[in-house]
């Protein structure tokens, strides 16, 4: 039995520079700390249990494959799904957990990049499918429906375009190509994606309509505030990296995650072209460094500032 | 479904299986980060540590090739890189004509290329090694011992014992899905693609209700047993000064490993 396919979404170790693993690491740990804290308040001891078995129900769920044509099938990433079905902050520990123990048992995705993939496949998607989902409150079950079908797919999306950024900006690949085609193969996949979680769904609402229900009356304009910001930026970003990647090669010049001075535009880490001299490798660690601060500080800052209008609401 | 499919353990009574854990765990990150560190081109750099490996491999009783066999998992995310060779600037080695385009590698692009392909089967290989030496519980113990928070722990520990049940549910699900799809030879069988979409959505459905239901009859089962947020490993992990020599003689060679590479 084969237990996994190979997802082009699995990003090895050796694919990404360390400071784009780095950084991207720094965002999951702050991410994966405030859904711990926010799930264990939830459900207490009951946490471990609830997630562990919810991890491996996505993990099977992956093997639960449609034929699509000539050969090759569809089936779940289920970001989306997880989070709709059990919420943002449990959908983002099993989804790490998912990942994790596929790059660390089976080496789908490596463990350097681990933080990565746990981002783009474990928060991003959870980010998009549940902020988008969440913005049909009190709507009809078919415009519900129809919602986390777009969210679905949007999720996918978004996961593909992290990944084809992270590539670029490591200098793995080059933006032109790497973004069309990973958006390009993932519209499809996407489709999968978004009809079996519909169907899921409509499954589940049907049989057991109370356990659906039950995130409801809880908060939830912050998620969707960043939801449907994250799928905006998808959704304008996309469509310019794949028409102009020269465009968003002189963006990421002008922010200073690509060195002007060298004439390749992918150097991140000083490559054979550069004599290694310790105080480049001390000045990338320190920019490595520094960017984590950086982004974590700014996350710690958004998730208060988006808290604080829902809870006097 | 056995545990056995799940756990990659293999066993045996070598140096490196009696390692602590914490040393197997940090060996392989340490060897995957010195990796990534190499710069492109370090030619002997990434051979010694494909020696390493290789030896490891060996020592470990598991035959030269083992980890080096199972490393081509990566093979198939190569094709991400290999805009590389094209786009990057350098002296054109070879042209290629594709139609209207002018594809041209350059020997920048083909080193940046190599590069990219060693350093994943060389990070695999580690990562290979590290879960054929070490037992689930073990490794899990040791991501304890170096801070992963608890919960994450538990989290995967049940995942873990669960995946087989649950990969037997589904196995059972996509049984009786076989059972009902007959079909005449050669006659087109089944309905649409959306059809067939809800179908393996009904099937995602099932099985989350049913895990999810387990998965609260598991909680009270395991309260009952005095389940207290972890599980007990029998190995005792206490550094010796075995294990110490042993992460010291990973860090030297790593180190010089990255001297090779930049020098």
């Amino acid at each position: 039995m084969t237990l996994l396919s190979i997802s082009p979404m699995h990003i090895p170790d050796g694919f990404l520079s360390v400071t784009i693993s780095a950084l991207f690491w720094g965002l999951t740990a702050v991410a994966l700390a405030i859904a711990v804290r926010k799930s264990q308040a939830e459900f207490d001891e009951r946490l471990a249990p609830l997630a562990g078995i919810m991890a491996a129900f996505i993990f099977a769920a992956q093997m639960i494959n449609f034929p699509v044509a000539g050969g090759t099938s569809g089936h779940l990433l289920g970001g989306a799904l997880a989070a709709i079905m059990l919420g943002p902050w449990v959908g983002m520990l099993v989804m790490a957990c998912v990942i994790g123990v596929q790059g660390l048992l089976f080496q789908d995705g490596g463990l350097l990049v681990m933080g990565a993939n746990i981002f783009n496949m474990g928060i991003v998607t959870v980010l998009v499918g549940y902020g988008l989902y969440r913005t049909t409150g009190g709507r009809s079950r078919t415009f519900k429906l129809a919602a986390a079908g777009v969210a679905a797919w949007l999720s996918v999306m978004a996961a593909a375009l992290f990944t084809a950024l992270q590539l670029w900006l490591s200098g793995t690949a080059a933006a032109g190509l790497v973004v069309p085609v990973m958006l390009g193969v993932h519209a499809l996949i996407g489709l999968g994606e978004a009809l079996i979680t519909v169907a899921a769904l409509a499954f589940v609402f049907r049989v057991r309509p109370d356990l659906l229900n039950a995130g409801e009356e809880r908060n939830g304009r912050g998620w969707i505030v960043a939801g449907v910001l994250l799928s905006l930026a998808v959704v304008l970003l996309a469509p310019y990296a794949s028409a102009s990647p020269d465009g968003l090669e002189r963006v990421a010049q002008d922010m200073g995650f690509i060195s002007t001075a060298v004439a390749a535009p992918y150097e991140l880490l000083p490559d054979y072209t550069i004599p290694f001299v310790g105080s480049e490798n001390l000045s990338t660690l320190l920019a490595g460094a520094l960017g984590v601060l950086v982004v974590a500080a700014t996350a710690v800052y958004l998730v208060r500032l988006i808290r604080r209008p829902a809870r006097r609401s | 479904m056995q545990f056995h499919a799940l756990d990659r353990y293999q066993t045996g009574s070598s140096v490196l299986h009696r390692l602590d854990p914490r040393v197997k765990v940090l060996g392989a990150l340490l060897t995957i980060l010195s990796t990534a560190l190499l710069p492109d081109g370090a030619w002997w750099a990434f051979i010694v540590t494909g020696l390493v490996l290789l030896a490891a491999s060996r020592a470990a009783g598991f035959g030269w090739l083992y980890g080096a066999k199972r490393s081509f998992v990566v093979l198939p995310f190569l094709l991400a890189a290999t805009t590389v060779m094209f786009t990057l600037p350098g002296r054109p080695l070879l042209g290629i004509q594709l139609g209207s385009w002018q594809l041209i590698v350059s020997d920048a692009g083909l080193v940046r290329f190599v590069s990219i392909l060693i350093r994943g089967l060389l990070a695999v290989q580690a990562a290979i090694l590290l879960v054929a030496l070490t037992r689930l519980p073990d490794l899990l113990h040791a991501l304890r011992h170096l801070r992963l928070p608890a919960v994450f722990v538990a989290i995967i520990s049940f995942m873990v014992r669960y995946l087989t049940v649950l990969g037997d549910e589904v196995k059972r699900l996509l049984r009786a899905r076989e059972a009902r799809s007959a079909a005449l030879e050669g006659r087109r069988a089944g309905g649409s693609l959306l059809w067939r979409a809800q179908v393996a959505g009904h099937m995602v459905g099932q099985l989350f209700l049913r895990s999810y239901e387990r998965s609260d009859r598991i909680y009270q089962a395991m309260l009952a047993r005095g389940y207290r947020g972890e599980w007990p490993t029998s190995n005792p992990h206490h550094m010796a000064r075995r294990d110490w020599l042993a992460l010291a003689v990973v860090v030297v060679a790593l180190l010089l490993v990255q001297m090779i590479g930049r020098f």
